[in-house]
């Protein structure tokens, strides 16, 4: 219970400082406050003075995160400056989207990498290891936008760029894993009472790697969302991936902020469930 | 597989060399447009041919691996100066410094990289010239990759801090910067050294992702992250298979880095 709610203060500082961070950031970039309006000369003086009026509520940091937060709390994102639409029904349009390119590319990316670096462990599959150290290598060294680009020519979905740009990481880090819990003394007397490869992967080896198994499925979510930028931004796909690439080309920092915030509370969430999960299964244990 | 690792080291020599004698080498200016025969495929005069505005795609390549392969050990050396500085200071002071940076550091590496690379490149000026671009997005690099070193850092200055080591100088009458100086830097020395090696390939591809996203690199001035753009059109990409090239260099390079940094239990 002491260790949840630490997870949820942790949470809740970075979210309020990195939002500030990011608030202050947006506030002081090149650009803050200069409007397309500014150029259209069928708009009066009057419009124009409004506008900038309306530019000046922003300009202190402080002010803008304070006001920005009482929004936020009413439900009110803002509105994205670059595609004129509120940015929560952005979000509710393009969140389903992410989440199923995230699930579907971490349950190939976890498919493969847990079950090649299982399978390397074993002896008579030597020449899988061989092959899937291989994949790994070669994928780890292509950039994931191109990945996503050879997706595309290959008529492939883009869930299957991201599968394949988290998998490398997925089977290096379990395998390295899995080998040194194998090479452990505990394990070395199972094997010397004859107990079967099967038996002692599943109830020796497996166990003792788990709680770092799921730390990593915490930072596999973080490594999913990263690659949801170039993966829908290239095989367009309409979900926050692309969004934020769109907002950042078109320099929209409100999109970008809230955008922002949300990634860093779905990556923290993830990462403290996986710690809390490899917590209980580590107590159970011992 | 020493001899893997000893072929990957003479192909990076080989991509060092290329990228200084690029002015040498290269058979005209990576801005010079031969107008007359764009998308010309492979020749005695441009032996890559010439990109759908006419450059020399050979020389654009030269000058690609010198931006990329020389501005990410530039950014590499920042970020590998910044884990140090903050990592080493916190380690070795200790106390709220080092929660603070902790709490810094949890913070950057809490956001997922490249979006967070995204992002804070959309903050500075998209619309500048190619010089101005290309030096915002290494600077960005360099000033963005330092959590994750300075954790390493932060865990070994503190490890080195508490050492046998450490209290025999200071029972020596050694003390504060003298200590930090001659005893703890050159231990860290290795460990920062690695730091520098491991992000170097890591650059690489974080520079190609975003100026294939179009938030890098600027025309005309290449980097291999620009020249790949050149991926985006299939139909000439099919027509002219040479398009590859700068993929295939930047693979070859990653993967050269990758063998020549792996230790030898990872071939295992």
């Amino acid at each position: 219970m002491r260790g949840m709610a630490g997870h949820a203060l942790r949470i809740v500082l970075v979210v309020v400082l990195g939002g500030f961070a990011g608030a202050a950031l947006a506030r002081y970039a090149p650009g803050w406050g200069v409007d397309d309006e500014d150029l259209n000369s069928s708009l009066s003086a009057a419009s124009h003075a409004a506008l900038h009026a309306s530019d000046a509520n922003g300009s202190n940091p402080a002010a803008f995160y304070v006001d920005y937060w009482g929004r936020l709390l009413r439900g009110d994102l803002g509105t994205s400056v670059a595609l004129h639409e509120p940015v929560s029904q952005l979000l509710k349009e393009r969140v389903p989207e992410t989440c199923k390119s995230v699930g579907a590319g971490l349950a190939l990316a976890w498919t493969m990498g847990l079950g090649l670096a299982l399978l390397s462990l074993l002896p008579v599959a030597r020449f899988a290891a061989w092959g899937a150290w291989l994949l790994a290598s070669l994928v780890l060294c292509l950039p994931a936008a191109v990945l996503a680009l050879l997706c595309v020519y290959a008529h492939a979905s883009g869930r299957l760029a991201i599968g394949l740009i988290v998998f490398p990481r997925v089977y290096q880090f379990t395998r390295n894993l899995l080998a040194r819990s194998a090479a452990l003394p505990h394990v070395l007397t199972a094997r010397a009472k004859g107990a079967g490869e099967c038996r002692i992967l599943l109830r020796h080896v497996l166990p003792v790697a788990a709680p770092q198994i799921l730390a990593l499925g915490g930072v596999s979510v973080c490594m999913a969302l990263a690659a949801c930028v170039p993966v829908e931004a290239l095989c367009d796909l309409p979900g926050i991936g692309q969004l934020a690439w769109r907002a950042a080309l078109s320099r929209d920092l409100t999109l970008l902020v809230n955008l922002t915030m949300i990634m860093t509370v779905v990556t923290l969430a993830a990462n403290s469930g996986m710690d809390l999960l490899g917590g209980l299964i580590g107590e159970g244990r011992g | 597989m020493k001899k893997t690792r000893a072929a990957a080291i003479v192909f990076l020599m080989l991509m060092g060399c290329a990228c200084l004698l690029a002015g040498y080498l290269a058979p005209a200016s990576y801005a010079e447009q031969f107008r007359e025969i764009p998308n010309a495929s492979c020749s005695r005069q441009h032996w890559l041919g010439t990109d759908d505005l006419g450059r020399d795609r050979l020389s654009r390549v030269l000058y690609g691996t010198r931006v990329s392969l020389l501005l990410a050990p530039a950014a590499a050396l920042l970020t590998t100066l910044l884990a140090g500085v903050i990592g080493g200071a916190a380690g070795f002071l200790g106390g709220w410094l080092e929660e603070a940076v902790k709490a810094a550091i949890d913070l950057v590496l809490s956001m997922p990289w490249l979006f967070l690379l995204i992002t804070v490149r959309a903050l500075l000026p998209l619309n500048v010239p190619p010089l101005t671009s290309v030096t915002i997005t290494f600077a960005l690099l360099g000033c963005l990759g330092w959590a994750g070193a300075a954790r390493v850092v932060d865990a070994d200055a503190k490890a080195l801090a508490h050492s046998e080591m450490a209290l025999l100088a200071r029972a020596s009458g050694s003390g504060g910067m003298r200590l930090l100086w001659r005893h703890i830097l050159p231990n860290l020395k290795p460990v920062l050294q690695a730091q520098f090696w491991v992000s170097i390939p890591v650059f690489i591809l974080a520079e190609a992702n975003l100026s294939l996203l179009g938030l890098g690199v600027a025309e005309p001035l290449p980097s291999w992250g620009s020249l790949l753009r050149e991926l985006e059109n299939y139909s000439a990409l099919t027509a002219q298979p040479v398009q590859w090239i700068p993929l295939a260099l930047l693979v070859l390079t990653v993967g050269s880095f990758q063998l020549a940094l792996n230790r030898e239990e990872d071939w295992a």
